[in-house]
């Protein structure tokens, strides 16, 4: 039922029906209050630390600022965590796409127990996404002398950290995708078959333009974790700069070497980065809502964080 | 909610890639974990877990997040009360800002607050004189599990909030009930199972965070070290099978928080209107 209160705009005039509203709503000094405290813990929680990373950056000049991007280390860093994201963000969007269609078009024995294992990068320590694949390919691992024999190597190299960003990133596509195609549901779909469309046309014809968002959602969050993945990434590298450091870990470098001003300029663009993302997100999150709200109601929420 | 369908085709393609790519990045490399933390022998594992240093860091690592997940407890369900019922200037721009730990890299907001709270710094030179010590303290820890546990209480609570009926509130209000009443009594009963499933997401993450911790932890054995950092030293010292038992260990404990906030969401969902 529609309520003829509105909560967000309580007037302030004093009669009888606004003595209901302050029995619905704080009163005003209790509003500000709780907005202030919040206001507060936005500030020293979120806000400075943006702040004290800009300013850390710039604290040596804008020139010091600009010649931290022509070191040939941190160049390097920035095109291994490019190449790292290159690779790791559409295969976890391939799988994400699949595992939407098989999730939320068919049933199958197993389904929750699967929805679950790709649930499971989320709740786990960042540190054991390293660590499996340590022990899988690390010297001392089970496929360890086979690699070393054939002269492979996977750990404190390259694959061995796109594998773990793939691992850290794998839920990100398919968990904003299944709510969205579980609400959408197959109708249309369903339609474009008895046309006598094909598999792969109804996929690129009907589903993905209705996903489209969500897909958009889930690929910019994918991407901003693979670049900016830092423990389970540091468990399978060799930590070499100029090698095999991406920015995270070169930010790491610097700041144990006391290079600070350069530490803060890498990690300036890593949260230039964060900030992209941070708004794009609220946009896909609007436009899929605008999208969606012609049909049902939105589904991006909970958002993939939220569900466990 | 989907029927049983074998309509539409893709079923076999996509099912084998999920399965084949789950297997791939998950399933294989965790067997490989599973395997390695007994290859060692039942004792051996007891013996590295309960070794007093890594002992020392579940107090740490296990303790202190659940204070930290408290904190957002309490005021991610007030940032999460106001963006639902309260119209202010900034109040999107704030939403907006909720998810920035998220979306900052953890490397970045671990420097970004070992600077902020280091004794010369921005707020630690003002703490200093008071005593207050947080760059390389237990504090410090604390400080950045809150940063990294925050939007998830806020985003489990506020769509809860945003759905709550009016009409219950006015019924209250109606009956005589005073605005403390009506929360205390009314509103709350509803979203606690929101509020503590939040806490619980926030404290799974505050478990195994790990890059945002180890600069401002300073990693004092015994002081301020956390379980993810005894799973990397012990694999700097190239001890594969005690990096794998308390890896093993951790991922037992994450997997019971994960269970008690699946139990506490379907708990939660009894009370929402949808769903």
């Amino acid at each position: 039922m529609a309520s003829f209160i509105d909560f967000r705009n309580p007037p302030g005039s004093d009669n009888r029906a606004d003595r209901l509203i302050r029995a619905t709503s704080e009163p005003l000094w209790i509003r500000r209050l709780l907005i202030g405290s919040v206001l507060a813990f936005f500030i020293l929680f979120l806000a400075l630390p943006l702040l004290v990373v800009f300013q850390g950056a710039l604290a040596k000049g804008i020139g010091t600022f600009l010649r931290s991007f022509t070191d040939r280390d941190i160049l390097h860093s920035i095109q291994i965590t490019l190449l790292v994201a290159v690779i790791a963000v559409p295969a976890n969007a391939l799988f994400g796409i699949a595992a939407a269609w098989a999730i939320t078009r068919f049933q199958f024995w197993g389904r929750q127990l699967l929805l679950a294992l790709i649930d499971l990068p989320l709740w786990v320590s960042p540190v054991i996404g390293g660590l499996i694949y340590v022990l899988l390919y690390g010297r001392r691992g089970y496929l360890g002398p086979w690699l070393q024999a054939h002269d492979i190597r996977i750990i404190f190299a390259l694959p061995g950290m796109v594998l773990a960003t793939t691992f850290v990133t794998f839920p990100f596509v398919a968990r904003s995708l299944i709510p969205l195609m579980q609400a959408q549901g197959c109708e249309e779909e369903e339609a474009a078959l008895t046309l006598g469309a094909g598999g792969f046309d109804i996929l690129r014809r009907i589903t993905l333009p209705k996903i489209k968002w969500g897909f958009f959602y889930g690929l910019i969050l994918c991407n901003a974790r693979a670049m900016g993945e830092f423990g389970a990434v540091s468990v399978v590298s060799a930590k070499i700069s100029g090698m095999t450091n991406t920015m995270p870990l070169e930010i790491e470098r610097l700041y144990t070497d006391y290079l600070f001003a350069s530490a803060f300029a890498v990690a300036s663009a890593l949260s230039l980065l964060a900030l992209v993302t941070l708004s794009l997100k609220t946009f896909a999150e609007w436009e899929n809502k605008r999208q969606f709200e012609a049909g049902q109601r939105s589904t991006l929420e909970p958002t993939i964080e939220t569900a466990p | 909610m989907t029927q049983k369908r074998h309509i539409l085709p893709g079923f076999h393609l996509s099912l084998g890639w999920t399965v084949t790519w789950l297997s791939l990045i998950v399933l294989v490399p965790l067997a490989a974990l599973i395997g390695k933390t007994f290859s060692g022998g039942w004792h051996h594992f007891w013996e590295t877990i309960t070794d007093p240093q890594v002992v020392a860091t579940y107090r740490i690592s296990f303790g202190l997040s659940l204070v930290s997940a408290l904190i957002n407890g309490f005021f991610g369900f007030l940032a999460a009360w106001i963006f639902a019922r309260y119209e202010f200037p900034g109040r999107k721009l704030l939403e907006a800002a909720t998810d920035l730990p998220f979306a900052l890299p953890t490397a970045v907001a671990g420097i970004a607050l070992t600077a902020l709270y280091s004794p010369n710094e921005w707020i630690g030179k003002y703490l200093a004189p008071l005593g207050i010590h947080v760059a390389f303290t237990p504090l410090g820890v604390l400080i950045a599990m809150t940063f990294i546990g925050f939007p998830f209480v806020v985003r489990a609570v506020q769509p809860v909030i945003t759905e709550l009926s009016a009409d219950v509130e006015e019924a209250a209000a109606c009956l005589g009930a005073s605005r403390w009443q009506t929360i205390r009594h009314v509103v709350l009963p509803p979203l606690l199972p929101a509020l503590l499933t939040g806490v619980i997401m926030a404290y799974g993450r505050a478990v195994g965070e790990y890059g945002s911790i180890v600069f401002i932890s300073g990693n004092i054995p015994f002081k301020t070290e956390i379980t993810p950092l005894m799973i990397v030293s012990k694999l700097e010292q190239y001890d594969y099978t005690g990096a794998a038992a308390i890896g093993f260990t951790m991922l037992i404990a994450s997997l019971v928080i994960v269970l008690i906030g699946n139990k506490l969401q379907s708990w939660g969902n009894r009370f929402r209107k949808h769903s």
